[in-house]
């Protein structure tokens, strides 16, 4: 286990809890919950509505402040109020309506909306609004209409806007559940983009199990606490778990689950349509036979 | 259905009444419409239809879609023609029956349907030549100093910008929600005004309630994104103020000039 | 017997005449039997939207008719709104539409409006709400203070009352987490099964679709692509991939395994089929 360096932790929770105003003494969102996450890392928080994932989320940039323990951002407490737009510049959000996040007419203005809220210098705002919407690929809707564009255009639009402020960490809460297949895919290219090109650390709230598997690390949530965190290989593999907190697991991994059930030995950790196939494969070859049918 | 509404729009364009500073485009509007009221006599008009004509000109938007403002008004309009030929007096033209028509009526009478036609108009050659964001721009600038006073300038403008961004949205979601009230059975055309006006309830109670969850959202949005209002604020788009506004400004004095003077000429 | 819905050569422009001008549907012919489970799946643009709300006629077809029971329903316009009250349409976020002071009275609006007697508007209610499992007790709360999950159902609730002959379902699971996707789908399910209704659900998703429904109909760019069997439907396996659907992860596995070689039917759509086939393979191979 490696030791983490001071330097390297972006988000810091250190025995977090956190309770609704409107709920009974016992119900806390976040229960005592510990969870460190590194510089440049891509995670996903998955869990099933109520689990404490976007409870947990709007602690990372103090939307939210604990109700007990602790909460720190790049080293900054986020229970500190002089720390706050600091702390909101070092970790960008995004929310689950692609609407709701959008404040001005036209595309370029709403990208340039935080840059101007930090009083950047406006020759600065231009470059940050275009190299933005570069990394976004929506340069070319620049001076678009927000209101014409597509769900998954938006979402880019939203992100864009969170990227001219320079933040080192992005949050997004759930950013595909009002999306089509084409919108949910343009966004999860464009922060995985900017996860391996930029650097940004990733952090993706999601129920979708699709979207977990593309991260580097998965952490799941029940009650307010996290029940298991690895790579997406490992938490998949813990299938019974999985289903006992109301989620499901890929297609890929379920059949493969099952097959093992049923006696055969095929490695559970195949979770691509690719892996799963030529683990099949394997297992379907005839022993001793040799497959001239070759595959590229 | 309710999408077809063009509330004062903007065409683009690169001409040079586009490329005003907003300001001096606002500013030059409102002398506008103060010459207007100021003006007396037909002498006095022509000099700010010449103004109007050209700016229109140079504006390059078709004469039959900046008259298109004027439809909605065409009753007013001719009421106030009609109750100007009818009751001013003077030297008779026509007796019809028992209402007597002078020719100082038909002069009074045109020249109030000129004003009104011509005060649309330039009214409109404004939102159709300046865009939204541009026209909050140059009234938040042109206000700024009232904020000496107290006065929420960033506030209102801010205000202004979001109502303006939100109002295709809304119009959409307007849309969708009468829809699926039709789809059980809502009615919103048939019936007394009464009726009517109560159809509207499932549409606008869902709707209001709606705004206001996008209020909510997009307030802790702009606070993620680091919005404290307008204190040390900067902006992207600065408004500079180009020869086109001095000449414009030039033009605009000399022919209203003109128009006052010639006030004191009787026809 | 005529299917309860039928289209012939249905098209609808939008904006006839303007630079806008688009062409959303383009000669459709549907025929659709009573009690089917019917499955549309399509892109965003396909005409999806579209096509659901001609066959309630609040879309008036540009070209073409559409039949409810053999008859034409625009044939009489003053007829047309009491066709919603058969065909019952429910949108994307349903949850949007509510507006009254209690979950009973919004549930009551449909039945309200079909001019039905106080006593009947009761009886409907309370079935609805027993379908979609909202209680008595929320029966009487403010729509607003239930949960999302609750409010969707409130919302189905309100079409259901209508005791409509067909129930077209817009992306019913939008937004839910897979349990909440899945209890939804099972209600549905149920309904169809108990009340005999003719079922329309519209979604991207194709693995829902796969398991609930008894027909497919795949629609692109305003045309019907192809319509038959899940399995008929997914042994084109590799169409529906070009014309960019998602296709269950299994199917993608199974056009995998047949690209490398081996000789399997890929319309496989759900890991229990996927297993029973593979184990049958394997025990063939090690036997």
């Amino acid at each position: 286990m490696t030791i983490v360096n001071a330097n390297d932790v972006i988000l810091r929770a250190e025995n977090l809890s956190y309770k609704y105003d409107s709920a009974s003494e016992e119900d806390f969102a976040l229960q005592g919950l510990n969870i460190t996450v590194r510089k440049g890392e891509f995670i996903a928080i998955l869990g099933h509505n109520g689990s404490g994932k976007s409870t947990l989320a709007k602690h990372f940039n103090a939307i939210l402040l604990p109700a007990g323990g602790k909460m720190y951002v790049a080293g900054m407490e986020t229970a500190d109020e002089n720390l706050i737009y600091s702390i909101r510049q070092t970790v960008g959000m995004v929310f689950q309506n692609p609407d709701n996040q959008i404040v001005a007419n036209i595309v370029e203005e709403d990208i340039a909306f935080a840059p101007e809220n930090l009083g950047v210098d406006p020759a600065e705002i231009r470059k940050r609004v275009d190299d933005a919407l570069k990394a976004v690929g929506m340069y070319e809707f620049k001076d678009h209409a927000p209101h014409m564009l597509s769900g998954g255009q938006k979402q880019r639009i939203a992100i864009a806007g969170v990227i001219a402020m320079m933040p080192q960490c992005i949050v997004l809460d759930e950013p595909t559940a009002m999306l089509d297949p084409v919108g949910r895919n343009e966004v999860l290219r464009t922060i995985r983009l900017l996860n391996r090109e930029y650097g940004i650390t990733i952090v993706l709230i999601t129920h979708h199990m699709e979207e977990a598997a593309i991260c580097d690390r998965v952490v799941v949530m029940e009650k307010g606490q996290i029940a298991t965190d690895g790579t997406p290989k490992e938490v998949f593999a813990q299938v019974e778990m999985l289903k006992s907190l109301g989620l499901t697991v890929p297609q890929t991994v379920e059949l493969i689950y099952m097959l093992r059930k049923e006696g055969i030995d095929i490695p559970l950790d195949a979770l691509s349509v690719e892996e799963c196939a030529e683990a099949i494969y394997n297992v379907l070859k005839p022993v001793g036979r040799d497959n001239d049918a070759r595959y590229n | 259905m309710l999408k077809d509404i063009t509330l004062g729009q903007y065409f683009p364009g690169n001409t040079p009444v586009h490329r005003m500073d907003p300001r001096m485009k606002i500013l030059l509007t409102m002398g506008y419409i103060v010459i207007l009221f100021v003006a007396k006599g037909i002498l006095s008009y022509l000099p700010i239809m010449i103004w109007l004509i050209t700016a229109v000109a140079l504006s390059r938007i078709k004469p039959s879609v900046i008259l298109r403002g004027v439809k909605p008004l065409i009753f007013v309009i001719t009421l106030t023609a009609v109750l100007n030929m009818f009751y001013t007096p003077g030297t008779e033209l026509v007796k019809i029956w028992v209402i007597t028509i002078t020719y100082q009526g038909v002069y009074t009478a045109f020249l109030m349907v000129l004003r009104i036609v011509m005060l649309i108009t330039g009214t409109f050659l404004l939102t159709y030549t300046t865009s939204p964001i541009a026209l909050t721009d140059g009234i938040e600038r042109l206000m700024s100093p009232l904020k000496a006073i107290r006065v929420p300038v960033h506030e209102l403008a801010m205000m202004m910008t979001i109502a303006l961004r939100f109002i295709p949205t809304l119009i959409e979601e307007a849309d969708k929600i009468m829809n699926a009230q039709k789809a059980r059975g809502a009615d919103f055309e048939t019936g007394s005004i009464i009726r009517r006006a109560k159809a509207l309830i499932p549409l606008l109670v869902p709707l209001f309630i709606s705004a206001f969850r996008r209020a909510d959202e997009l307030a802790i949005a702009m606070e993620c994104r680091c919005y404290r209002g307008g204190e040390g604020r900067t902006r992207l788009r600065q408004l500079n103020y180009g020869p086109v506004d001095v000449y414009a400004l030039i033009f605009s004095v000399l022919l209203w000039g003109a128009a006052i003077a010639c006030r004191s000429i009787a026809i | 017997m005529p299917g309860i819905i039928k289209t012939e050569g249905l098209s609808h422009v939008y904006g006839k005449g303007t630079p806008f001008e688009r062409k959303a549907l383009d000669n459709i012919d549907l025929e659709i039997e009573r009690g089917e489970f019917i499955g549309l799946i399509g892109h965003t643009g396909s005409g999806k939207s579209t096509l659901i709300q001609h066959l309630n006629g609040l879309l008036k077809p540009t070209e073409g008719r559409v039949l409810v029971d053999g008859k034409d329903i625009w044939e009489d316009i003053r007829k047309v709104r009491d066709i919603r009250f058969r065909v019952g349409l429910v949108f994307q976020y349903p949850e949007h539409q509510l507006f009254e002071e209690t979950v009973y009275k919004d549930i009551a609006f449909g039945p309200t409006n079909m001019g039905l007697e106080k006593y009947e508007i009761e009886e409907r209610v309370y079935e609805a709400a027993e379908f979609v499992g909202i209680s008595r007790e929320q029966l009487f709360r403010s729509p607003f203070e239930l949960s999302g999950g609750q409010k969707r159902r409130a919302a189905i609730a309100g079409v259901i009352a209508m005791r409509p002959d067909v129930l077209i379902l817009d992306e019913p699971t939008a937004g839910l987490d897979p349990a909440g996707r899945e209890e939804i789908l099972a209600r549905i399910r149920d309904y169809h099964a108990i009340r005999n209704t003719t079922v329309i659900l519209v979604t991207h998703n194709m693995e829902e679709i796969a398991r609930n429904a008894s027909r497919i109909i795949v629609m692109e760019k305003g045309r019907i692509r192809m319509t038959g069997t899940a399995h008929d439907v997914f042994s084109h396996a590799e169409d529906l991939r070009d014309m960019g659907l998602a296709v269950p992860q299994i199917t993608q596995v199974f056009l995998r395994l047949r690209e490398m070689g081996l000789d399997v039917d890929p319309s496989v759509y759900t890991v229990d089929q996927a297993k029973r086939k593979i184990l049958k393979m394997w025990r063939d191979v090690h036997a």
